[in-house]
């Protein structure tokens, strides 16, 4: 039953990531695809409907860690306090760009929203990043499975560490280049004409970047958490996960060279690809919930950290018919808006 | 008192504060937003979506800040209050997780469907996606005050063998009867505040002479459900909602009375300011008995006072909760007049030429606001000394890993940031405001 809610959760985070990832794509590039103010909204449109939804994921997934492993919920807000607010600000900076933004034309206020949509979007992937990293490094957990950190020490991954580290940031940095590519693979999707070019550019590049990371994060997170390497050793059917990575990423090569016949493709391979990285991460630390780094016997695991027995059945009851009834909003969403926006044309809104 | 537990408790206490006053508009407005709808289906014609139409940019601007002063609020609990999230989290994460899953992912989906897709959803499909609004946000309005009533009022729950508390009834919790009236006192308070707010620009299109056709509509449909809910919040809500506190925390409402001694035929105190130090009421002016009569129904009924209970079971600000609850009161009071006075000026067709009464209306707008925050201040202040009621002490609940400092640094923080908000807030409503409904020919440019 742990295990049952540790892979909900992990689906539901897998699931923020994909949805609420290609609109802080499209938040970050922004600026490269779009170069006047026709263009930028129609990249806005692109999102318009859809970015608050996606965003309840990170919610719903809260919630669910909240309920079904409190211990965990308790520990990792209270030890990551300074960057969990700093990403509460953000999101409060980018909630309000999008939103504040079409409700006065005018040179000056705009592109003031355009750069905080920017900013909050480009900072956000990287605190998701760095979040993983932290998760997959572990902390210096007390014996009562408390901790606390600042925001960095000396960046070193060992002993009195910080939220910010060489292997933390480099984590950032990759998710930054993933969320990238995830977002112009969105935006080319939805445009044409020249946003489209230059979106399917932006996807290029970063895809290039995001091979190099993950190889060179892999490499890295082997040495930074063992129990990841003994995990695949130890269980070679958790291989799959990685190789659904790669596959993902091949996906998004063939696809985009495919042109505009691939562009559905091309998008989903990219969703597959996350997928298979952070179910990777997932399966390298089960059944860690958050490793310690100092004595591994104090790492929270899957069994310490959850819930009664009671609380975890009774959840499942609401939980699947919740979740069904999720699925049916999106699809019908994301049907209702489905299909290229051309440039200029104005649809309905406020 | 340590002051890291101080600054949590701040923290808490002041971004919660600030986001209520946004859900409590549009918890109130979706309701309002549904009845224009209606109109407009049956027969009332274009200007009824007119009107839905300016109210749903209101609306949004609202949500949008309901949305992100609302995400800090699910994080804090584990932030800021890891003791009490690590002890209780099996039990009241169930319900924040059921508000995500049922009420968020509701709310958002056709509150984009509402603002966007008005003319590919044809009038029947926008009324649902209005009426959907509603729900969702009546729904998550319900998780949350589970969530508050299980700290008020524990239930459904065992204590597990390292002291942890253990959900063994999930129907107990979501139906624990603390729930009925604090739902709908809460919910009721949230459509006096748009109510109020409606009837407020309606008067003041009317007193500007401009869009008065909007306005008539507009104070017409803000003074009756102003009318209505008004005296719902007095009774039955605000009258259960007390029994409630008598019978399960005497020692609250006893706080809330200013009422130091056990008295038969206990008065009540409409003014009177509680000084601790002599234990006593200063400049009081008291209605003989009637608190036995409404706490008990019978005029000679015994109520205990703070003198029967420890002053370690006091709420630990008495003075802040006795005077939040009479501004609560005493404001109800006050909506009950004006909203009977303005509707029967309505009812006779007399409202709309009377200028001072459209001022009154007009003022009106804050107080709601007022009330419903006051409300809240007694029911969590009542709360006190414990975090969930009998079971764990505050002071037991906050995060000790994050030191004062820390907890000041983000305080500050969030200070800063609602105060830019507030400015945003309230130049983009008054641009709204001054730009006023529009004529259906050219719905405004989209894009969100």
């Amino acid at each position: 039953m742990e295990t049952l809610w540790f892979c909900l959760v992990a689906i539901m985070i897998a699931a923020y990531v994909v949805l609420d990832g290609f609109d802080l794509g499209a938040g970050i590039i922004h600026f490269c695809v779009a170069r006047n103010e026709v263009e930028r909204r129609t990249v806005l449109r692109s999102i318009g409907p859809v970015w608050d939804g996606n965003e309840v994921w990170l919610l719903a997934a809260g919630g669910t860690l909240y309920f079904a492993f409190p211990s965990l919920y308790a520990s990792s807000f209270s030890g990551f306090y300074l960057p969990l607010m700093i990403v509460l600000w953000l999101l409060i900076l980018r909630g309000t760009s999008i939103e504040f933004r079409n409700h006065i034309e005018s040179p000056v206020w705009k592109p003031i929203w355009d750069a905080g949509f920017m900013f909050s979007s480009a900072l956000l992937a990287i605190f998701f990043g760095a979040a993983l990293g932290n998760v997959i490094r572990g902390v210096p957990l007390s014996p009562v499975g408390e901790f606390f950190l600042p925001l960095w020490t000396h960046w070193g991954v060992t002993g009195e560490v910080g939220i910010l580290d060489w292997y933390t940031v480099l984590v950032g940095l990759f998710a930054f280049f993933v969320l990238v590519q995830h977002g112009a693979l969105w935006v080319a999707l939805k445009t044409e004409a020249e946003i489209n070019q230059r979106a399917r550019r932006v996807a290029g590049v970063a895809w290039i970047w995001v091979v190099l990371l993950t190889v060179l994060t892999t490499i890295v997170t082997m040495q930074v958490q063992p129990k990841v390497w003994r995990n695949l050793a130890s269980q070679p059917w958790g291989f799959v996960f990685p190789l659904l990575a790669v596959v993902g990423l091949i996906g998004t090569l063939i696809y985009r060279r495919a042109g505009q016949s691939g562009e559905v493709k091309a998008f989903l391979a990219s969703c597959v690809y996350i997928v298979g990285m952070l179910t990777s991460a997932v399966f390298g630390v089960y059944p860690y919930v958050m490793p310690s780094n100092t004595d591994p016997a104090r790492s929270l695991t899957i069994y310490n950290a959850s819930t009664g027995a009671y609380g975890m059945a009774v959840g499942l009851i609401w939980w699947v018919p919740g979740i069904l009834l999720v699925i049916g909003y999106f699809v019908f969403t994301y049907r209702h808006f489905a299909g290229k926006i051309r440039i200029g044309e104005e649809g309905e809104g406020y | 008192m340590d002051s890291a537990l101080s600054l949590h408790r701040l923290h808490f206490a002041f971004t919660v504060t600030y986001h209520y006053l946004f859900p409590q508009l549009t918890m109130g407005l979706a309701m309002l937003i549904v009845i224009l709808k209606t109109k407009a289906l049956r027969g009332g014609g274009e200007h009824f979506n007119r009107a839905a139409r300016f109210w749903a940019k209101i609306f949004a601007i609202s949500f949008a800040m309901g949305v992100v002063t609302g995400i800090p609020m699910e994080f804090q609990f584990g932030t800021n209050w890891a003791g009490f999230s690590k002890a209780a989290g099996g039990v009241i994460g169930q319900t924040l997780a059921m508000e995500g899953t049922f009420a968020f992912f509701l709310e958002s989906t056709f509150l984009g469907l509402f603002l966007f897709g008005e003319k590919r959803l044809g009038p029947k499909g926008h009324w649902w996606a209005a009426f959907l609004v509603f729900l969702g946000s009546w729904l998550s309005g319900y998780f949350i005050i589970a969530t508050d009533a299980w700290m008020q009022h524990p239930a459904g729950y065992t204590i597990g063998p390292n002291g942890e508390i253990v959900l063994s009834s999930l129907a107990a919790l979501l139906l624990n009867p603390w729930i009925l009236w604090q739902y709908t006192h809460n919910m009721i308070g949230a459509v006096v505040t748009a109510s109020f707010v409606m009837a407020s620009i309606g008067a003041f299109y009317l007193l500007h002479r401009k869009h008065e056709e909007y306005g008539r509509t507009f104070v017409r449909l803000g003074v009756t459900s102003a009318f209505i809910a008004s005296i719902l919040m007095l009774f039955p809500t605000g009258d259960g909602q007390g029994k409630n506190i008598a019978k399960h925390q005497p020692a609250t409402l006893a706080a809330m009375e200013g009422l130091f001694e056990t008295t038969e035929g206990a008065p009540i105190a409409i003014v009177g300011q509680p000084d601790m130090e002599k234990r006593k009421l200063d400049n009081p002016l008291f209605v003989p008995r009637a608190l036995s009569l409404i706490t008990y129904q019978r005029w000679m009924a015994e109520v205990k006072g703070l003198d029967a209970y420890p002053p370690t079971e006091w709420p630990d600000n008495i003075p802040l909760l006795y005077f939040s609850y009479h501004i609560m009161v005493g404001l109800g009071t006050i909506f009950i007049a004006v909203a009977a006075i303005a509707f029967w000026k309505l009812r006779r067709g007399a409202l709309f030429a009377s200028r001072g009464w459209l001022w009154v209306l007009l003022a009106s707008a804050p107080f709601p606001y007022i009330a419903n925050t006051a409300g809240w201040i007694t029911a969590e202040v009542g709360r006190q000394p414990w975090v969930i009621y009998g079971l764990m002490r505050t002071e037991q609940g906050a995060s000790m890993n994050v030191s004062a400092g820390n907890a000041l640094f983000t305080l500050i923080g969030f200070m800063g940031v609602y105060t830019v908000l507030s400015i945003l807030f309230l130049f983009l409503v008054h641009r709204e405001i001054d730009h006023g409904p529009e004529p259906a020919t050219e719905p405004a440019a989209s894009g969100h």
